[in-house]
């Protein structure tokens, strides 16, 4: 299956204006993909790049964030600097990403 | 070795697994699996015994589960699992079905989605949503879902599925087209005389009787069905039975006439066992006539309610009869529903209960 064949990490580079940012991932997320890390650096220029780069060391991950619209799962929120975001946030130099579960369910 | 029943659960927190033992009379619990994902159905692929489970997650979305030591270890997937760009996203996977060496999925919004690679990855089986009569499809309760994926058993190019509420509909061809079928089920609500209409009728199950290739019993939501043709035409075999609303039909494995069913005291009363009296009620001559089948079930206060995927057949021999509760709890008959009794209970919520064949 895709979410346990995951590539050994690697420093990612995507796209011509990539930077370098800290992301920070939520424990359920953590819990479906073993091997992942709570927090890492990543380079990334949008939060879509930071997705594609999440999938490829993660493969799947993607899909567990975003839904086909494309658009930020409706109960996913990503703060990029302490601003909630969309897939067209732009990530400046050192942002912080975290990426949150909202609260919900039942 | 000698052959013994298993029984996967779906829940609405995660997957759990029943192992019997030579009698069919204790059971050894494993679970929750999944995450505890609220997961809509899980099956067991009789060739392979690869458990497959599928749901949707409120904060990560839809995903086929996949475990291949009876639920000790699980990975999952949805890659393909989706429509296209600017469609309404897929919420959840309500169905599956094994069948010639592929996996089929049904999902909400109602459509279906074929994997070749055991679950890896999916490819959407496009006809079904380009049905003409697709702009016109209205949801049930649970949504617009594609909840049952009934196999040809010899034909592998056709398939029926039930949509609620839009009805069955028949591919003969692998997918690619698709017939309604659902000519002689009514829908109580609508006008007085439009009430047989082409599609629109609420399904609940369907199932094909063992050793045939062309009768379907039909559970809707306005009344008991069978089909001789494929679906082609359907007649009612409420008569007998408490009420015409119930969720499950489950066929015998291997006689065509004997059918089981969990009838509720209706759409509107509450949808729960007929005075709070727990019965499975059986026809034996193909919905003709129907016995209530009490032994061992709660007979006070049991206000049950049994969903749609939540009753399921073994192939032994007495044939072995199991349900599942909305209140979380698990029945089982090793005689062909002559008496029953409890092999779980406080579990959560019990979407389907499907079962397994194991070596022991």
């Amino acid at each position: 299956m895709p979410n346990d064949t995951a590539a050994p990490p690697t420093s990612s580079q995507t796209g011509s204006n990539a930077t370098q940012v800290r992301v920070v991932l939520p424990g359920p997320l953590l819990r479906l993909f073993p091997g992942s890390e709570r927090e890492l650096v990543v380079s990334a220029a949008t939060v879509t790049e930071l997705l594609d780069v999440l999938d490829a060391r993660w493969p799947g991950m993607r899909d567990r964030l975003c839904d086909s619209r494309p658009a930020i799962r409706k109960h996913i929120n990503i703060f990029v600097d302490g601003r909630s975001a969309s897939l067209e946030t732009p990530l400046p130099p050192g942002a912080e990403v975290f990426i949150l579960t909202a609260m919900s369910g039942g | 070795m000698s052959e013994r029943t298993g029984l996967v659960l779906a829940t609405k927190k995660g997957v759990f697994v029943l192992e019997g033992d030579a009698e069919r009379r204790n059971w050894k619990l494993s679970g929750p699996f999944c995450e505890a994902w609220p997961i809509n159905h899980a099956v067991a692929d009789p060739k392979t015994g690869t458990i497959y489970a599928g749901g949707g997650n409120e904060w990560f979305g839809p995903a086929v589960w996949k475990s291949e030591d009876r639920g000790k270890s699980w990975s999952h997937s949805s890659e393909g699992l989706a429509y296209a760009e600017g469609k309404d996203p897929i919420s959840a996977v309500w169905s599956l079905a094994a069948a010639n060496g592929s996996l089929y999925a049904g999902v909400c919004p109602a459509g279906l989605f074929r994997s070749d690679d055991g679950g890896i990855t999916w490819s959407h089986i496009s006809g079904l949503q380009d049905h003409p009569t697709r702009p016109d499809w209205q949801p049930g309760g649970a949504g617009l879902i594609l909840h049952t994926i009934l196999p040809h058993p010899e034909d592998e190019k056709q398939l029926w599925v039930g949509m609620s509420a839009v009805g069955v509909f028949h591919t003969a061809d692998g997918g690619a087209s698709w017939e309604p079928r659902n000519a002689g089920t009514r829908n109580d609500y609508f006008p007085e005389d439009q009430r047989y209409p082409v599609f629109g009728q609420c399904v609940h199950s369907i199932a094909i009787a063992p050793g045939t290739t062309d009768r379907l019993y039909q559970q809707n939501h306005c009344g008991m069905y069978v089909s001789d043709n494929g679906g082609i035409e359907w007649r009612s075999i409420e008569a007998g039975l408490p009420s015409s609303f119930g969720f499950p039909a489950a066929a015998h494995p291997r006689d065509p006439d004997t059918l089981y069913l969990f009838p509720l005291n209706g759409d509107s009363v509450g949808r729960y066992a007929p005075d709070g009296k727990a019965a499975v009620w059986r026809s034996r001559d193909g919905g003709a006539s129907w016995q209530d089948l009490r032994a061992g079930l709660p007979q006070e206060n049991a206000y049950l309610t049994v969903l749609r995927q939540a009753m399921a057949t073994d192939s032994a021999d007495p044939a072995g009869i199991y349900f599942g509760t909305t209140s979380g709890a698990v029945y089982a008959s090793a005689d062909e529903g002559e008496s029953w009794h409890c092999i779980a209970e406080h579990l959560p919520l019990i979407s389907s209960v499907e079962t397994f064949a194991y070596d022991a």
